[in-house]
């Protein structure tokens, strides 16, 4: 039962945490618990198909198909954290003035809801196809299965607990450093999802590996532990990381700072 | 990103797996809730393809922190993945849905290495 736990809390921990930095960072924005919301009900839809269609043992799917729908899912939501970045960067300014003076209005524009929806929609549905597998394996294993599914829903709980407390824990950080500490936050979770992606696309064999634990820092912190578990969430700690993962990871990092640089306001505002 | 499509692109090119024939091959089987082989002996130096194949009914997920892999296989069903070429050295596995189903992936030094 308890192991059970903390197998469904560990699928449960990146969605909650991923949701918990968005819907930090959007603060300020008008409606974006309703998209967020919708984008956590689609994504439970789409974990339940994806569950589906994973578990027939004859479709295409059940190959190659899953790794590359996965680098997909996790391309899609680099690019949506990018866009919600660099919007930010251009408006947070304009935001962080609004958070402290409540109920002005901001500037209407090209906000990054559909961003906010998607990226909600692919955790949910990326780390929610597998629970919805996991689940489904052990009710169907027989024994005990009543008291293994209380503990995965008591892991399902406690993985939303810990968003909870990450999100609350964010909107203690001061007004004046808030959207810069969030936009690092999205900075590094984006890059961590690009080389998870690239581990997906070299696993069907797309992309070449560029040689393989280019180090290997398992002795010291292991991708097991809770800790691990946690930096692999929010910065995409690995410990025997390939070379393209690092690639994609700089180059990630790197790109989305430099498009933050050009598009954003920050700069002219300080010297203002 | 723009970078990282091109670069994706033309590696896609350089490394579609229809065109790279003859790499070696395993088979890992999963059998009444464990890996058998535990021990996969994989040669240094190359990619290799491992067929896992799931002879239970209950789906399992394949997944490696040492080799950044993870895949469900369905109940019945069979799924493949690349490895390598993979530095000499012990690289575990495990199956995501019960972590006591675990295995290693062992890659040996060739002689005169």
């Amino acid at each position: 039962m308890l192991a059970t736990a903390v197998i469904m809390f560990r699928e449960v921990l990146e969605a909650s945490l991923i949701i918990a930095i968005v819907l930090s960072a959007s603060r300020g924005i008008e409606n974006r618990g309703r998209w967020v919301a919708s984008g956590a009900a689609l994504g439970l839809l789409g974990a339940a198909i994806v569950a589906m269609l994973a578990n027939v043992a004859s479709s295409e799917f059940s190959g190659n198909g899953q790794a590359l729908l996965n680098a997909a899912i996790l391309l899609g939501a680099v690019i949506m954290l990018t866009w919600h970045n660099v919007w930010m960067s251009a408006h947070g300014k304009q935001l962080s003035t609004e958070v402290k003076a409540v109920g002005a209005d901001v500037e209407s524009g090209q906000r990054p809801m559909a961003a906010l929806l998607i990226i909600t929609l692919v955790a949910v549905m990326r780390e929610g196809s597998e629970a919805v597998l996991f689940l489904w394996a052990i009710a169907t294993g027989g024994e005990q299965g009543s008291r293994m599914l209380m503990g995965g829903a008591g892991g399902v709980v406690a993985g939303i607990l810990v968003g909870m407390l990450l999100y609350l824990g964010l909107l203690r950080i001061p007004t004046r450093h808030f959207f810069s500490v969030t936009s690092w936050l999205i900075l590094f979770l984006a890059a961590g999802l690009a080389a998870q992606a690239a581990g997906f696309l070299n696993q069907v064999g797309l992309l070449p590996a560029l040689g393989n634990g280019i180090w290997n820092t398992s002795g010291i912190l292991s991708q097991n532990s809770l800790l691990g578990q946690f930096l692999h969430i929010l910065i995409g700690y690995i410990a025997r990381p390939s070379g393209i993962q690092i690639l994609f990871y700089v180059g990630t990092l790197m790109s989305i700072f430099l498009l933050m640089r050009t598009y954003g306001s920050n700069r002219r505002d300080t010297r203002r | 990103m723009r970078l990282l499509l091109s670069l994706l692109a033309g590696t896609v090119l350089l490394n579609n797996p229809v065109l790279a024939a003859g790499e070696p091959a395993t088979t890992l089987i999963i059998d009444h809730q464990k890996f058998t082989p535990t021990q996969l002996n994989i040669p240094v130096a190359s990619r290799t393809k491992i067929i896992i194949r799931n002879q239970d009914a209950v789906p399992i997920e394949f997944e490696s922190y040492d080799l950044s892999r993870e895949i469900v296989v369905p109940g019945h069903g069979e799924a493949s993945i690349y490895i390598g070429p993979l530095e000499p050295g012990s690289y575990q596995f495990f199956n995501d849905f019960d972590h006591d189903m675990q295995g290693t992936v062992i890659v040996k030094p060739t002689k005169g290495n």
